[in-house]
């Protein structure tokens, strides 16, 4: 007699059906792969394309744009460091790191007094402070540029790095304050009744704790303001102050035929960056993480 | 037992070891500089805009709303409006559209071990300066050695090729094609983020109920990130009326006056033109359009209930 349902048939069913679902995820996989990996190679080569056009002639260059260097000619590299590309590097590298610091310690202590203390005119403070973070610094460009002027500060690295630090601050201050509202107090409250004053208790306490989102303000605010170019464009006028950015603009102008050094030139200024990137991904995640939640 | 209730604890301790004095002490350097630098900038571009003045000279005259009648009958003034536009619908399709169809197919399970590669090329470009992005692209783009015109001959379509940055035609969507390589992995990164921190739960259901990934995307991924998707819809529509340095490094505002941008327009008049006046005014016309922006940002979102 007929099974009432054939079993065999069931399963020889069941398992066509799987492999159909299992045909169709990898051939999505399999697409999905290739589509993907082209635009990879469209974003990434033009930057590839840059550090090895850096190794080239300037013959080499123009005959061969696709290929690899015929000859790798690192002294291209040498070149533009010594055509300025060096001297603006260490500028920007000071500037950077003093902006940096001055965001970290003015920054964390800002938060520090907006998460572990409460007071009259405490939230007025707090949205001064965070709608700073909507403003477009054109709207600034002209009275800043009047207002260090005024100042005597015109064409020194205080004309960068002022503004910078106050610029960088809002965002810093909101990464900061949110994590430390998150830190519990339980630890403070010991320390407070072992008689540590409040100064103690940020430096021993909330800064150690507080790490983590520390490099990551450091990450993102060292980022901005090594790739800042408008400032850097009207606030400082002497070619020694310059910042790479701007310092880049003028080996364009210098060394309008020479493109191997000029894209030496680029590729130095770009890499740190990328490095920084890739080493620290982690952090500048979770800056973009916690940042991005509110804007 | 002494932290029995820490929380409680805390505001005790706070009201009686710690005063608005000692606060204020943390937070006045940080508020001094950001008033000094940030916020009396935007009160003195105000003022500025009403008088006219140059750099050289010490003397201005107070000219009233003269330059703000002057702007809206510049033909340049509505140029640089419509490049910006252009500049924010372009970038709202690439960016949030396509960083949003990156996010999801990134976070989907079948590629999400491809993940960690993909996001981290996509992300590249955007922590290099934009000055590096623009002096890079104006070689890709240069008619002689640039891979552009390259690639267009080498897929045989050389008749595609031209001076991408010297025709007043397509010069506007060169520069802008430009940002989008550079940022729409970086809008897909936030988009992951905020996909990430979906409940995996809200997707058991969907899968049990048999939705396809699309509707899954429709009606569980894009609802569940609504606020993420404003934020990065505002922060890219700002960021298309504050566009400033790309243009300038690229094109300077040409051919003719062609790619000019508000940014452009108010340095022109600033820095090469001198007429501080008139530049101020451009300075308030963004402002004006940027804070709008933002309110927009906190009446829809929740943003501004958390602080």
């Amino acid at each position: 007699m007929e099974p009432l349902v054939n079993t065999e048939k069931v399963a020889e069913f069941r398992s066509s059906r799987v492999n159909l679902t299992l045909v169709k995820n990898r051939l999505f996989q399999f697409v999905v792969f290739i589509w993907f990996s082209v635009f990879a190679l469209l974003i990434i080569y033009p930057i590839i394309w840059l550090a090895l056009s850096g190794l080239k002639s300037n013959s080499d260059f123009f005959l061969n744009t696709w290929s690899l260097p015929k000859e790798w000619l690192w002294s291209n590299y040498k070149a533009a460091w010594d055509a300025g590309i060096g001297k603006f590097f260490l500028n920007s590298v000071l500037v950077t790191l003093v902006s940096v610091m001055a965001v970290l310690l003015l920054g964390s202590m800002a938060a520090f007094g907006l998460s572990r203390f409460h007071f009259k005119g405490q939230n007025l403070v707090l949205v001064l402070i965070l709608s700073g973070l909507m403003l477009a610094p054109q709207v600034s460009l002209i009275p800043l540029f009047k207002l260090l002027q005024g100042l005597g500060l015109y064409n020194t690295y205080w004309a960068l790095i002022l503004p910078y630090v106050a610029f960088q601050l809002p965002f810093a201050i909101f990464l900061m304050r949110s994590y430390f509202l998150s830190i519990p107090r339980e630890l403070e409250e010991s320390a407070i009744i072992d008689g540590c004053n409040s100064w103690k208790v940020y430096w021993h306490i909330i800064i150690p704790m507080g790490k983590p989102i520390i490099a990551s303000c450091a990450l993102l605010a060292g980022m901005n303001v090594w790739n800042e170019f408008m400032f850097a464009l009207v606030f400082v006028e002497d070619s020694a102050l310059r910042t790479i950015p701007v310092g880049l603009m003028n080996l364009r102008s210098q060394l309008n035929t020479n493109f191997g050094i000029q894209l030496a030139g680029l590729a130095i200024s770009a890499l740190p960056m990328i490095i920084a990137y890739i080493l620290f991904q982690k952090q500048f995640v979770r800056g973009l993480s916690a940042g991005s939640v509110k804007g | 037992m002494r932290f029995a209730c820490p929380f409680l604890e805390g505001e005790d301790m706070t009201r009686t070891f710690r005063n608005s004095r000692t606060a204020l002490l943390f937070i006045l350097p940080a508020l001094l500089l950001i008033l000094m630098f940030v916020f009396l900038p935007i009160v003195l571009n105000l003022y500025n805009s009403l008088f006219r003045w140059n750099s050289f000279e010490v003397g201005r005259a107070f000219v009233g709303l003269e330059y703000y009648g002057r702007l809206f009958k510049d033909p340049i003034f509505f140029t640089a409006l419509k490049n910006n536009s252009l500049y924010a619908v372009i970038s709202l399709l690439f960016q949030v559209g396509g960083g949003l169809v990156i996010a999801a197919i990134l976070e989907d399970k079948l590629i999400r071990r491809f993940q960690p590669f993909f996001r981290t090329v996509f992300f590249i470009p955007s922590v290099v300066s934009i000055a590096v992005v623009g002096l890079l692209w104006q070689l890709l783009y240069n008619p002689e050695v640039g891979l552009v015109n390259g690639a267009m001959k080498a897929i045989g379509q050389s008749e595609w090729a031209r001076s991408w940055l010297g025709d007043s035609e397509v010069a506007i969507y060169a520069v802008v094609a430009v940002s989008q390589w550079q940022y729409t992995g970086y809008m897909a990164m936030l988009f992951i983020l905020a996909m990430q921190k979906i409940p995996y739960e809200y997707y058991e259901a969907s899968m049990i109920d048999g939705a396809s990934k699309i509707k899954t995307f429709l009606f569980i991924t894009l609802p569940q990130i609504k606020e993420m998707i404003l934020v990065g819809t505002v922060i890219t529509v700002i960021g298309a009326f504050k566009v400033f340095d790309e243009v300038y490094i690229m094109t300077n505002g040409g051919p003719g006056r062609s790619t000019e941008v508000l940014g452009t327009m108010l340095y022109r008049a600033a820095f090469r033109n001198d007429e501080m006046g008139y530049a101020s005014t451009i300075g308030t016309v963004i402002f004006v359009i940027t804070l709008t922006l933002s309110l927009v940002q906190l009446k829809l979102g929740k943003s501004g209930q958390e602080v």
